[in-house]
């Protein structure tokens, strides 16, 4: 009996149409992706997404060139020079990322003792050129302006767990 | 007049991819031109009214035999000097064979006639072309007067076959085969065993 | 003066314009195909499918084309240049050529030849040269290997494709695509033979190298298959060859099974909407499960696709022409040869 059941169910295709029955029920169940660029998942706070040098709330930067991110990075993705200012404070000169380098390890926002450099929340800064992605010290402030209100606001949220 | 002009095109062709498929030096070209030369013999056939061996031509030369071919010579490794190297010593009997060939051609065209009886065989076998298909003319008469010749044909091409089966065929008895019926004849029920292993014990 | 528009090109033109009254639609409709299969799928995977350009994403296809057509077409410094180039061309045109015959209604067919299916079949056979030379010139062992697996797929599954349109075309008793419609005006071959179009769409699947048939592309194995070496235009060439090529094995199965143009039953409601209509319905129903079973089923190993071509295929459609032919032949339904033409 079994064996007559098995040929018939391999001669109609049983198994087969089994199958594409069930697919064919999927296709009306509601799709459970995001529509993403006009939804985005969310963020976790300590997401390590696009880099940012942050300041202080008075407008002065707190690098002060210490140069244990450029120690600490595995990938040698960061290079800072730094020179004395004219106040006499020490300030890098120069502080550029290689993005095309970086692992996102966030070492560098962990090694950081004034916080500084931090990876923060955006992940969609894709470019059209290679050079684009060779971060300067400009691009950085540039970032860490723009992102200051979400990435102070992570910090807040994560503090607990530092 | 447009008939005229459509046969000398694919006449041409025919004619001038014959001519490539012996001078290419690169083989897998000369079989690309050897696929152009059937299919222009395939187009000669439809102005010749007779589209079922057209189609037959293109179906079995160009769609089986050709790609047979193509597979064959597209795996060989021939470089272009090695090629050269064998032409002046085959040149002599290649000539030979081309003189042979062309004298029976001419001689055929030049000395032959059909039999009287031959034109009155034509008359009967084959009917009106304007009253009946020619494939359905062809099937009435394989099928009816040539029956037998035709099953002997049919019957050389399968012993053939065979024989290079046989000839090329080897049973290994170190490789396994996939035997799907008894897959498919497995179920989870003896497929899978659910044991209750007690910790520390083992099965 | 006027002669010669009358007898030479006014013709010319006329034909031109039949021409482009199948072929652009085609195009078209394989532009949708495109879309229709990432939205099909999408849905099916619980995705939602391109929907970013145009409203839900209906211009997706016209954006893909257009980037396509934009970017550089690369030839290979090792490729065979002449025969590279040929075999996208020699595979767009098979699949647009092959449309000539096939009738979209009573009498709507640019060339009603007797022999139409005969040329079909003859047509889809010659499709494998565009592979193979695209697999040869690329001078690329992926390439190469992709345009083997395929060009051994499609010749074992033309095979038993031509015994089953054998035992169709006995049914018929002519080889012209109008007479195989009408002769299915009582009742359409999918009923009686329903095995045989079973085996005949699976078939196709495996000539177009379709899932779950798409070895010749298995990304995971040959990266692309024979085309890894084409980019922007010759690539689209290929494409849109292929999916013309899905579009026409559809029209061909629902010649031979599913009854053409003509309505399911020849009552009021049905027998009113147009013939071409009809058609156009049948072969997006086909092209529908084409790519349903694309999204429900896992790719075939070759050595079994092999099997199933020759093991299972083979024989079962050799035993259906000799079943018909008997059956045809013991209850006297053998079809009038002369009649048919």
């Amino acid at each position: 009996m079994s064996f007559i059941d098995r040929h018939l169910r391999s001669f109609l295709l049983a198994e087969l149409l089994q199958g594409m029955w069930l697919t064919f029920r999927y296709m009306f169940r509601p799709s459970v992706t995001l529509n993403y660029p006009y939804e985005k998942g969310p963020l976790s706070p300590r997401f390590r997404g696009e880099h940012a040098l942050r300041r202080y709330p008075n407008g002065e930067e707190r690098c002060i060139a210490c140069k244990l991110c450029e120690a600490v990075c595995p990938a040698q993705a960061i290079t800072i020079e730094a020179e004395p200012r004219d106040d006499g404070s020490r300030r890098t000169t120069r502080y550029d990322i290689d993005m095309t380098k970086c692992i996102y390890c966030g070492f560098c926002e962990e090694a950081c003792p004034v916080d500084a450099i931090v990876e923060g929340p955006n992940f969609e800064y894709a470019t059209e050129t290679r050079e684009e992605l060779m971060y300067d010290k400009e691009k950085l402030l540039d970032n860490g302006a723009r992102w200051e209100v979400e990435i102070a606001q992570r910090l807040r949220a994560d503090a607990p767990y530092r | 007049m447009i008939e005229a002009l459509v046969f000398y095109m694919f006449a041409i062709v025919c004619v001038v991819s014959g001519v490539l498929v012996v001078t290419r030096r690169n083989p897998v070209h000369s079989v690309l031109f050897l696929i152009l030369a059937f299919f222009n013999a395939g187009g000669l056939f439809v102005l010749a009214g007779a589209e079922f061996l057209a189609m037959l031509l293109v179906v079995v030369y160009v769609g089986a035999v050709a790609v047979l071919f193509m597979f064959v010579v597209m795996m060989l490794d021939v470089t272009v000097t090695e090629l050269k190297q064998g032409f002046s010593n085959y040149l002599p009997i290649g000539l030979l064979v081309v003189a042979i060939f062309a004298g029976e051609i001419l001689a055929a065209s030049i000395a032959w006639q059909a039999a009287p009886e031959a034109a009155a065989n034509l008359q009967a076998a084959t009917p009106d072309p304007a009253e009946v298909h020619n494939t359905a003319a062809l099937g009435a008469l394989i099928y009816t007067k040539y029956a037998y010749l035709f099953q002997a044909a049919g019957l050389i091409l399968l012993v053939a076959m065979i024989g290079a089966i046989v000839l090329t065929h080897r049973k290994r008895r170190d490789s396994k085969k996939q035997v799907i019926a008894d897959q498919l004849a497995r179920d989870a029920k003896e497929a899978v065993v659910l044991k209750k292993v007690e910790t520390g014990r083992g099965i | 003066m006027v002669e010669l528009w009358d007898n030479y090109l006014w013709p010319l033109i006329w034909i031109v314009i039949k021409i482009l009254v199948i072929v652009v639609p085609i195009l078209l409709a394989v532009a949708y195909l495109t879309y229709a299969e990432r939205k099909v799928i999408g849905a099916m995977h619980l995705r939602k499918g391109p929907n970013v350009v145009g409203p839900f994403g209906l211009l997706q296809p016209l954006a893909d084309g257009a980037k396509l057509f934009l970017k550089e077409t690369i030839i290979p410094s090792s490729a065979n240049r002449a025969v590279f180039l040929v075999a996208p061309m020699l595979t767009f045109f098979l699949a647009l050529v092959a449309w000539a015959v096939i009738p979209f209604g009573e009498g709507l067919v640019l060339a009603d030849i007797n022999v139409g299916l005969l040329y079909l079949f003859a047509i889809s056979s010659l499709g494998v040269y565009g592979v193979l030379m695209a697999g040869w010139a690329s001078n690329s062992k992926y390439a190469f290997l992709g345009a083997l697996r395929s060009a051994a797929q499609m010749v074992s599954y033309e095979v038993s494709m031509g015994f089953v349109i054998i035992s169709v075309l006995i049914c018929v008793g002519s080889l012209n695509l109008t007479a195989v419609v009408e002769a299915q005006r009582d009742m359409w071959f999918v009923i009686p033979l329903l095995p045989m179009a079973v085996v005949f769409f699976i078939s196709t699947l495996a000539e177009t190298n379709r899932h779950p048939f798409d070895l010749p592309e298995a990304e995971a194995e040959l990266v692309a298959g024979y085309n890894v070496e084409y980019s922007a235009m010759t690539f689209a060439l290929f494409f849109l060859g292929e999916y013309a090529n899905m579009i026409l094995m559809c029209a061909m199965t629902t010649i031979l099974f599913l009854g053409g143009w003509l309505p399911p039953l020849d009552i009021a409601p049905f027998n009113l909407i147009p013939g071409p209509v009809w058609f156009a319905l049948k072969i997006s129903a086909l092209l529908f499960i084409f790519i349903w079973v694309r999204a429900s089923f896992p790719r075939y190993r070759y050595d079994q696709l092999m099997r199933l071509g020759w093991k299972v295929f083979l024989p079962l459609s050799l035993a259906a022409v000799v079943i018909v032919s008997g059956v045809l032949v013991a209850f006297d339904m053998v079809p009038n040869a002369a009649a048919a033409g």
